[in-house]
């Protein structure tokens, strides 16, 4: 039946006596209650997720270039060559995918494409974290060693996680507007130039935000000693940028649309824009923010069909091909493992493997402060 | 004879067996999960406390933060509302006025933009308002602009989309409201000397006024929950309340603030429903019908 009948039906009752007047719109009401509510955010918790058995294995990931490299350079030849199917999903954002995993059952998400250490910590936090058997995965002495001590430092010694990949969230610039000196000179602090007013643009999460107003206000983002002034700097920032982006497709959309001239970007997804050919600058400023991406394996998950994929996923053809499929320099120590040509061209990639010049969160304090910076990053998004 | 009865009594309940049953699990239980939900407290490390704390409530309530987002909401809802009311009186009147063979083929246009999704549809602005969308590209090669104009993420945009997605749901209200007056009656009217508008004014437009109030009803209660068109279409201060619920939820993890959240936003506009039928003479209005 179609909602034209449904209507009809409906006031053919009214007109009927059979409903009075107060019940009509009390029923049409209630139905927009129902839609308008239920069906917003607890909906999207609603999503179906597919159970892991033992003949395949559940993946999540960030969807787009990076789920396409996955799927052609490591799942399809990993089912081959061991008849276990790898069942692939998606999610927009950490948050999201946590949410979800929290709302689910141990076993029905196994392994998961996620940010390190943060995100690491806060599922550790949550219990969610597994024990690995690294004798299953051989390919683990390949993966620089600074990737790895952090997630052993948050679970014991054991970790529930590969290193796999990492990057950074660096300066983003339209070159046709502003220059590779002038995005040097200023750095972070090209983000709050009046001049650019309406032409900036942001990632809308919290623990980037108060990072970089940290750097404007001239701060260790590890150790800020006036977080005051990073929420004034926020808040400039706030009230000259057009939009804060939540996706890497949309903050590739607005730069490529002109959209917006400077915001913060994912060293990747300006590759993958200059790749294009769009004349996008990209500068990683002093302190700049690096992170690490992680294999990581949910607790309840079949641990050998994991560990086997893991190890198969580190395999350097395999690590290398997602690499230059994702634009994302891999996990793998350069002193130890010949990368090729393409590898040492993209962003990010410390060819000593020690990643000394790039800044990461400190999970432990980051985690401390989070619930507090979360919520007032709400506030003062909104004009607070 | 007395089993009849109880029979003859019995059946209905029977028949709605499985449609309470259905409400019951989708609806009711999984709102008294939220409710439970919210009386917990979330621990800093992001897992839930189980207990009986009334912290999320008196925040929810208490802070002004929350109460200003929930006026501006409103506000955003209210704007929706009367511009689907206005912009979507016309085609209905239309419609209602158009042989049955052409009204079956525009009820069918009407429910066309259903098909598609309300994101993608929502997303097709920046096409159209985007610096280097359809209007800038237009306007720019007509000369009536030198340079493209900023015309996407702020909270006007997010009214065009809210009405973009609402308005077929206010031209089906009002459709079925005109559509079932009787044409006498206008003729009548205009047969005792008044002009085509007086007609209009008189009878035409009281005699509609019941789907128009349904039409609003669902239009605003749909708008104040929205919660995709803010993140899509706005600026970095254009949130809605559902945006709030989304964040706690979601980017907080704090699944118990979330769900008072939640339930002060359904307590709210149930009150609007109860108010709105109530006491705004809806019932009056529609005597006409009788």
């Amino acid at each position: 039946m179609d909602e034209t009948k449904r209507y009809e039906r409906l006031l053919t009752r009214l007109k009927d006596g059979d409903i009075n007047r107060r019940t009509f719109l009390t029923v049409l009401g209630a139905a927009g209650v129902t839609a308008g509510i239920t069906g917003g955010p607890m909906g999207m918790l609603a999503r179906n997720a597919l159970a892991a058995t033992p003949e395949q294995v559940r993946f999540d990931g960030w969807g787009g270039v990076v789920s396409e490299a996955f799927e052609k350079y490591a799942f399809a030849p990993y089912t081959e060559k061991t008849g276990i199917k790898v069942v692939s999903g998606t999610f927009g954002g950490a948050d999201e995918y946590i949410a979800r995993v929290k709302a689910g059952q141990p076993g029905e998400f196994n392994l998961a494409h996620l940010s390190g250490v943060f995100d690491y910590a806060r599922y550790h936090g949550l219990e969610l974290t597994s024990e690995l058997n690294e004798a299953n995965i051989p390919n683990l002495k390949n993966v620089i060693p600074g990737l790895i001590e952090p997630l052993r430092k948050i679970t014991g010694g054991t970790i529930s996680a590969v290193p796999y990949d990492y990057g950074t969230t660096g300066i983003a610039y339209n070159r046709k507007y502003i220059s590779d000196d002038e995005a040097k000179a200023k750095g972070a602090k090209l983000m709050v130039d009046e001049a650019y007013k309406g032409k900036i643009g942001g990632w809308g999460e919290w623990k980037t935000r108060v990072w970089y107003g940290a750097l404007q206000s001239d701060q260790e983002p590890n150790a800020i000693k006036d977080i005051d002034a990073v929420w004034d700097m926020i808040r400039a920032h706030r009230d000259l940028a057009l939009k804060y982006w939540s996706s890497g497709a949309e903050l590739m959309s607005l730069l490529a649309e002109e959209e917006i001239y400077v915001t913060e970007g994912w060293s990747g997804r300006i590759k993958a824009l200059q790749d294009q050919g769009h004349d996008i600058g990209y500068h990683d400023p002093k302190g700049g923010l690096g992170w690490q991406e992680c294999l990581f394996v949910l607790r309840g998950s079949p641990m050998a069909a994991c560990e086997e994929l893991l190890n198969f996923m580190l395999e350097p053809e395999v690590a290398i091909a997602v690499a230059e499929g994702q634009s994302y320099p891999p996990a793998l120590d350069p002193q130890k493992v010949e990368l090729g040509k393409v590898i040492p061209t993209l962003p990010a990639f410390d060819p000593s493997g020690t990643l000394k010049e790039l800044s990461f969160f400190d999970p432990a304090y980051w985690n401390e402060n989070e619930a507090d910076w979360s919520k007032t990053f709400s506030r003062v998004q909104r004009g607070y | 004879m007395a089993a009849d009865v109880a029979g003859a009594r019995r059946t209905p309940w029977v028949l709605l067996s499985p449609s309470l049953a259905t409400i019951s699990l989708l609806l009711i239980v999984p709102m008294m999960f939220i409710v439970v939900y919210s009386f917990w407290l979330r621990t800093a490390t992001g897992a839930d406390q189980v207990g009986f704390y009334l912290d999320n409530w008196v925040e929810a309530l208490g802070d002004r933060f929350y109460r200003d987002i929930l006026f501006q909401t409103f506000a955003i809802a209210f704007y929706t509302t009367v511009i689907c009311a206005l912009v979507g009186y016309i085609p209905a009147y239309f419609v209602a006025n158009t042989p049955m063979k052409s009204k079956t083929f525009l009820l069918l246009m009407l429910m066309l933009p259903f098909w598609i999704s309300y994101i993608i549809r929502t997303m097709s602005w920046i096409n159209i308002l985007g610096t280097s969308g359809a209007l800038n590209t237009l306007m720019l090669s007509l000369g009536i602009i030198d340079e493209p104009i900023q015309m996407l993420y702020n909270q006007t945009t997010v009214v065009l989309g809210l009405v973009h997605y609402l308005l077929p749901f206010m031209i089906l209200n009002v459709y079925v409201s005109l559509d079932g007056i009787d044409k006498n009656l206008t003729e009548a009217a205009q047969s005792l000397g008044c002009t085509g508008w007086q007609a209009f004014r008189e009878v035409t437009l009281p005699l509609s006024f019941p789907g128009l109030a349904a039409g609003s009803l669902l239009c605003f209660v749909l708008a104040a929950g929205t919660y995709i068109t803010p993140i899509v279409l706005g600026g970095p201060r254009d949130a809605m309340f559902a945006n709030l619920v989304f964040e706690a939820i979601v980017t907080q993890l704090n699944w118990p603030l979330g769900s008072a959240l939640s339930l002060v936003l359904l307590a709210l506009l149930g009150a609007l429903v109860v108010i709105y039928t109530r006491y705004l003479g809806v019932d009056q209005i529609a005597k006409s019908f009788k």
